[in-house]
């Protein structure tokens, strides 16, 4: 008998009408129509403006979620993939949500959660206009090309339980 | 020794405000204020652009109620295009419907069972680490799954009649552009349990009863908490029944008598001012005729509870009628009884989605209507939070000259100021020291509201919560971060 597949979700978030807010969104479609084009059915894809309570059941039904999201962290010199864990540490607005944070929630509510990444593409400018910036789109290319070589490094959708990947670095 | 107390940012709210608190040498209030410290600059950058661009263009301003925005724009935008507010097709507006009573399924269910219910489950003076959604989910696991289906199934709605959660396009000048397949129907109303509509009306009928029981517990509490006279404004439907998508305006005082009479909002200007004051970059709204002084208004579901006659759907008219006795059928003032409204508000959005989800007009293609095009248009919605204000001057050349918007956030500022006023007369004025229950207690008072500080003002940012004490000379006493 053989193994069940896993069932895998990128995820991005972000405002595309602020700039290069909209980089985990940008991702998402570009790799949607990738896996469109190359016929991969194996995995889903979500979109939003922001995390938020409800996507806690989301979560709760796949075996590796991939977060995408801009970042303007110190720590991220363009982009980074880093595992996740559950935490309880929360926005002060409780409108949005840090993907630990619906970790910690699935955990609570059903009982468990998927292997989780985040990956972060660093963003530059967050005003109200819709094109990114330069850099932004050049972190976008990384950000595609890590992730595809994440997924699909064998043809199949596969991944490690543990890993910290940079945009110089892929595995 | 006279102190000044700040809360910045207030928790549990969307955006960043703070409120500062000045006390006299035997700690009495003698001033509050709730400051919004973000800079609004939409209104400007919108100018230039073409108008069918403004549906979309206004969900850049908060990723909150991006809903409410598409939805007000595109109603101005219906003006503009010679369609007016009343001439869509049958499919158009109830596909905007859907999707609006979605937005206030989701937005108010987001509300009670996450950012509410931890102050009222474990109490307003509880820990800090207690009140929060975690310990909800830990405690009380059955409410906390419903909120967050609850939630989904809001958020489901959207996609379906919106097209897409981000940067929805499916309501555009005119009409709407698709309209939903019988497999989208299906899905809401023979969804897999408990992802069905008629487990969602189920649930909000128990919401209701939770908040109720919570009430007969603690009686004194929540009628007293925040409680302050006031007028309410809000859109009615012709007929005087609650419609959160469409209708004209109307405000009474709190005793009950009409001070708005029922009139068209494309003249709003004629009897809406409002006031710019030097320490918040939020305006302050009133009634012309009442006068700045005193034309202040709260809007929000307890505000459109007292305004209207009757709730058009049977679960939710029972539960207004047991809401309206309280109070013997005068103005509810009391600001936790806005939580009680929001949810009678809920299970009316359910019995909404359900009707329209059983109406065959969903499935017609008759999506746009055509007119003659004119200059200006006004829009104006009930959003999750309260009346929202959108109204456009396009030229010639289709491009947009000007924008201006008062959103439901705004239309609150005088009411939030006299809340924090009012919870600072009864926890904090006398004591001789200060904890942070107390601190909490104001932000109870703010939350009660559902502010959204981002859509407010149009802007990001982000601060730590800060509370700091100064004495009378702006010596800083002492600092606590949270």
């Amino acid at each position: 008998m053989g193994e069940r597949k896993k069932k895998v979700l990128i995820y991005g978030y972000g405002n595309p009408g602020r700039q290069d807010d909209g980089l985990g969104i940008k991702l998402v479609e570009k790799l949607e129509a990738q896996a469109e084009k190359n016929g991969h059915k194996s995995m889903d894809f979500e979109s939003n403006y922001q995390l938020n309570i409800e996507d806690a059941h989301t979560i709760s039904t796949y075996d590796l979620v991939i977060f995408v999201d801009a970042s303007v962290e110190k720590d991220v010199d363009d982009i980074i993939l880093k595992t996740v864990m559950p935490t309880e540490k929360t926005e002060f607005t409780m409108h949005a949500m840090l993907p630990g944070f619906i970790l910690y929630l699935c955990q609570n509510l059903y009982g468990k959660y998927p292997d989780t990444y985040l990956l972060s593409i660093k963003g530059y400018e967050f005003e109200f206009m819709e094109d990114m910036t330069d850099r932004a789109k050049e972190n976008l290319k990384k950000a595609i090309n890590l992730i595809t070589g994440f997924l699909f490094s064998s043809g199949r959708p596969e991944y490690h339980s543990k890993v910290i990947m940079r945009g110089d670095r892929p595995e | 020794m006279s102190r000044k107390l700040t809360i910045d940012p207030v928790t549990r709210v969307e955006g960043h405000g703070k409120v500062t608190i000045h006390l006299d040498d035997r700690n009495n209030v003698i001033q509050s204020r709730l400051h919004i410290v973000e800079f609004r600059g939409f209104e400007k950058f919108i100018q230039g652009r073409p108008y069918w661009e403004a549906p979309v263009l206004v969900q850049r301003l908060c990723g909150i109620c991006p809903v409410s925005h598409h939805l007000a724009a595109v109603k101005a935008l219906d003006v503009i295009v010679g369609v007016g507010p009343d001439g869509l097709t049958p499919t158009g507006e109830k596909m905007r419907r859907l999707m609006h009573y979605g937005q206030i399924f989701q937005s108010h269910s987001l509300h009670f069972f996450h950012l509410a219910s931890p102050d009222l489950l474990f109490g307003i003076d509880a820990p800090p680490a207690k009140r929060n959604i975690i310990e909800v989910a830990r405690e009380f696991k059955e409410l906390a799954v419903q909120g967050v289906m609850m939630r989904k199934f809001g958020q489901e709605i959207i996609r379906a009649t919106a097209g897409k959660k981000v940067h929805g396009t499916g309501a555009i000048p005119g009409g709407i552009n698709k309209n939903l397949s019988i497999e989208e129907r299906d899905y809401f109303l023979k969804g897999e349990d408990p992802l069905n509509i008629d487990k969602m009306i189920e649930w909000s009928v128990a919401a209701i009863e939770l908040f109720k029981d919570y009430h007969r517990k603690h009686r004194d509490m929540v009628d007293n908490f925040a409680a302050f006279p006031s007028n309410h404004l809000s859109l009615v439907r012709k007929d005087g029944a609650l419609d959160l998508y469409h209708g004209v305006l109307r405000a009474i005082d709190h005793k009950g008598n009409k001070i708005l009479h029922d009139v068209d909002y494309q003249n709003y200007l004629d009897y809406i001012g409002e006031e710019v004051k030097n320490w918040s970059y939020m305006k302050f709204p009133f009634l012309k005729n009442i006068g700045r002084e005193e034309g202040w208004y709260r809007v929000g579901p307890l505000a459109r509870l007292n305004t209207c006659d009757f709730i058009p759907s049977p679960l939710a008219q029972k539960a207004f009628e047991e809401f309206r006795a309280y109070t013997n059928g005068k103005p509810n003032n009391m600001s936790l009884h806005m939580h009680w409204a929001r949810l009678i508000e809920v299970l009316h959005a359910a019995e909404v989605m359900k009707e329209l989800l059983n109406d065959p007009d969903l499935q017609r293609d008759d999506l746009i209507a055509e007119g003659e095009r004119c200059e200006e248009g006004v829009g104006v919605i009930e959003a999750p939070r309260g009346t929202l204000f959108h109204h456009y001057k396009v030229n010639k050349e289709d491009l947009i000259t000007m924008c201006n918007l008062i959103v439901s956030t705004t239309n609150n500022n005088e009411p939030m100021n006299k809340a924090v006023r009012e919870v600072a007369d009864q926890m904090i004025s006398g004591q001789k020291a200060i904890k942070e229950g107390m601190l909490n207690a104001v932000e109870v008072a703010i939350r009660a509201y559902d502010p959204c500080l981002s859509c407010a003002t149009h802007a990001m940012g982000q601060m730590p919560l800060e509370v700091s004490l100064y004495d009378a000379e702006g010596e800083l006493l002492d600092i606590k971060t949270k």
